[in-house]
């Protein structure tokens, strides 16, 4: 049977590559000093499409995206892997959205698309680590969702049997399509780009990309090749204002501190016998040992 | 069926502190009574009730528990449909008794259960959430621009950017503020034999369509070590080296009645289990010793053992940022200052 399934994939500042050029002198990261990437748990969600649609020919795998022109990277790295269709969501007024508002939107999205079978999250993104947005789509889209997907068991027709992993456990479970899933990155090892694909797609832009390099005319001829990344804005996906965005966020980020250690300047002790046991002895005088 | 709407809450200072009373078949874990511990501060500072939310299939044994553990008041609701927690029939009792009761506040452990509840729940309020908290407090808010002063503002305090950055959430105008708190970061409030709570009891009806998921099967493993509850933990790193030299950090865990413990490198390695690993992707600890040998101190491990009262570094490399942390700092080989270090407990200098 043939699958309509949407990756959602975020383009990510790289949290490992922080160092101390990316903090800004308040205490804020200064994004742009660091390598956007693919936010590595939704290489494991796109893995787990790819493989569902390895096993059932004709099923349909849209990468979609909220942010910035510049995330269109993730839509093509999303296609030189196997994906099929690629969905830019952008716009100015969905600036400073938190989870609720991300999630208010993407599913206005997805609503766009009509039948969807499954919707393909990460199980977070490494910029927040909050692993809201998942369960927050499944609930504006009204429909049931699986988190912290290990392993897909079975599909069948419309039924999907999954195992979870919860903490200190796990979990086989079974609903009916349409679903959400949100996948763990010990769920699989994402394939690598197919060099056929990459050669084909890496052609593939969105008009805003166009626009911004100067080359709009190249619009139609990349639209007949089935390589202009689709654009969306908020009026197309009928999404109510009220909802996005700034005013469509309930939290709102009061302070940031960057964190730098306590440098409480620490004694120093000689790695001696003596030296040990004054220090053993000092542990004992404040009964932290007994 | 047609999706069921709820009525945001909006801001009532009345509103009492939730904690949702997470529990597995019939048995609480540590987490909701760590939340109810910080739930006492807040709600004294609020002067309103902190009140636990406890849902499932026989579970009324628990509310004594809950209520030595510090909830004033307690909302059961019983129900056979309830007994295997799923996303959809508890987002309902939740959001049912939200609705009603208006609390202010609404905790949850950032737990596989609680991570996979407060969103959904936070989606139909349509209200804020702030994911792995290791902080609440209470405080007012001026806002910058229009200088309105929003007063006794839950203020969750949280790493976010790779544990690069902690930042402080709040929302003041969509309620409840909610937030799930990350496992072991809270104290575990003093057990209250005599305290007793007031029941209120709930009904919520559970339909088919409520109970979308069928769970086939359910395991929980036992967890094998218990880092959080230790008080005294020695920690090694990937400068220990190998798995053989890790038998040094087991010999001075044990000669000090302490659990080994391990940076995420030194799991990595397969030095030892990542039951054992401490830091933001492990176990946050606060023992009241830390000892750190063969750790450089990268933040991510930092982030989960920086609040130990005491902490004790052995390091070769004098200028390895755990320094900057510890209290005692070691320069040393550990293969020798280990040896050393058991001798003089030994001794009890
Ligand atoms: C998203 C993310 C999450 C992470 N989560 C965690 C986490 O939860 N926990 C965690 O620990 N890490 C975590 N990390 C990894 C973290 O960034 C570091 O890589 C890791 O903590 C390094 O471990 P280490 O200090 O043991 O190893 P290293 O950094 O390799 O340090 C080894 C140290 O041992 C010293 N040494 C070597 N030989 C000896 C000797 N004979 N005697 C004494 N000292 C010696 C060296 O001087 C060095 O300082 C995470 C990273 C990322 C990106
Ligand atoms: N802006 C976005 N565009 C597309 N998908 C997103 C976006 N934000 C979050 N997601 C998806 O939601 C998951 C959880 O994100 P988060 O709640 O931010 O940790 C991610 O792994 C993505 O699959």
């Amino acid at each position: 049977m043939a699958y309509n399934i949407v990756v959602l994939a975020k383009q990510v500042p790289d949290t490992k590559a922080v160092t101390g050029k990316a903090m800004n002198d308040d205490g804020t990261v200064n994004r742009s000093a660091l390598p956007a990437i693919f936010n590595p748990e939704d290489l494991n969600a796109l893995e787990l499409a790819l493989q569902i649609k390895d096993d059932n020919p004709g099923t349909k795998i849209t990468m979609m995206t909220m942010g910035l022109p510049s995330a269109c990277e993730v839509l093509r790295q999303g296609m030189y892997r196997g994906a099929d269709r690629m969905i830019l969501v952008t716009d100015r007024r969905a600036a400073a959205s938190d989870t609720l508002a991300t999630s208010y939107i993407l599913s206005c999205a997805v609503k766009k698309l009509g039948k969807v079978d499954m919707v393909i999250c990460g199980r977070q993104a490494i910029d927040g680590d909050t692993a809201q947005v998942g369960p927050q789509c499944a609930e504006k889209l009204d429909i049931p969702q699986i988190t912290y997907v290990q392993e897909l068991l079975d599909l069948k027709d419309q039924t999907i049997t999954i195992k979870r992993s919860v903490g200190a456990g796990w979990e086989k479970v079974q609903c009916q399509l349409p679903v959400v899933l949100t996948v763990l990155d010990t769920a699989n090892i994402p394939r690598p780009v197919a060099a056929r694909k990459m050669m084909k797609f890496k052609k593939a832009h969105s008009a805003m990309e166009l626009a911004k390099a100067d080359k709009a005319d190249l619009a139609d001829a990349l639209k007949a090749k089935g390589l202009l990344i689709e654009e969306w804005n908020l009026d197309h996906i009928e999404a109510d204002l009220q909802w996005c965005g700034r005013d469509g966020s309930p939290t709102k980020v009061n302070r940031i501190q960057s964190v730098v250690l306590a440098a409480s300047g620490h004694k120093k002790i000689e790695p001696t016998e003596q030296g040990l046991r004054d220090m053993i002895h000092e542990l004992i005088e404040d009964h932290t040992i007994g | 069926m047609k999706k069921r709407k709820y009525k945001m809450i909006e801001v009532n200072r009345q509103g009492e502190v939730w904690v949702f009373a997470e529990q597995y078949e019939g048995s609480l874990g540590e987490v909701p009574l760590e939340l109810l511990g910080r739930g006492r501060l807040l709600a004294d500072k609020l002067g309103v009730k902190l009140s636990a939310v406890l849902a499932g299939n026989k579970v009324d044994t628990l509310v004594d528990e809950l209520a030595a553990f510090g909830a004033e008041k307690i909302y059961h609701v019983e129900n056979t449909d309830l007994a295997h927690y799923q996303t959809i029939s508890y987002t309902k009792v939740l959001c049912q008794l939200i609705e009603k009761h208006k609390p202010q506040i609404v905790l949850f452990g950032a737990t596989a259960i609680g991570r996979d509840l407060a969103p959904r729940i936070a989606s139909k309020m349509r209200c804020g959430l702030t994911a792995d908290c290791t902080d609440l407090q209470i405080e007012d808010f001026t806002e910058p621009r229009t200088k309105e002063v929003h007063s006794n503002l839950l203020q969750q305090i949280r790493p976010a950017f790779g544990g690069n950055i902690i930042a402080t959430i709040i929302n003041y105008d969509r309620w409840p503020q909610m937030a799930t708190v990350r496992e072991g970061v809270m104290p575990m409030p003093e057990r209250n034999e005599n305290a007793k709570a007031e029941v209120v009891k709930e009904t919520v009806s559970i339909s088919p369509e409520d109970l979308a998921i069928k769970i086939l099967e359910q395991h929980r493993e036992a967890k094998k070590v218990n880092l959080k509850a230790s008080r005294i933990i020695v920690a090694g790193g990937a400068g220990v080296g190998s798995k053989e030299g890790f038998k040094h950090i087991w010999d001075l865990a044990n000669a000090l009645g302490g659990v080994p413990a391990a940076s995420r490198a030194a799991v990595d390695l397969g030095f030892i289990d990542h039951d054992y690993q401490v830091g933001q992707t492990g176990t946050t600890v606060r023992p009241a010793l830390y000892i750190a040998v063969g750790i450089s101190g990268a933040i991510q491990h930092t982030a989960g053992m920086s609040d130990s009262a005491k902490v004790v570094a052995i390091n070769c490399d004098p200028d390895a940022p755990i320094f900057g942390v510890a209290n005692f700092g070691i320069v040393g080989d550990y293969t020798q200052v280990i040896p050393k270090l058991i001798k003089a407990i030994r001794e009890k200098a």
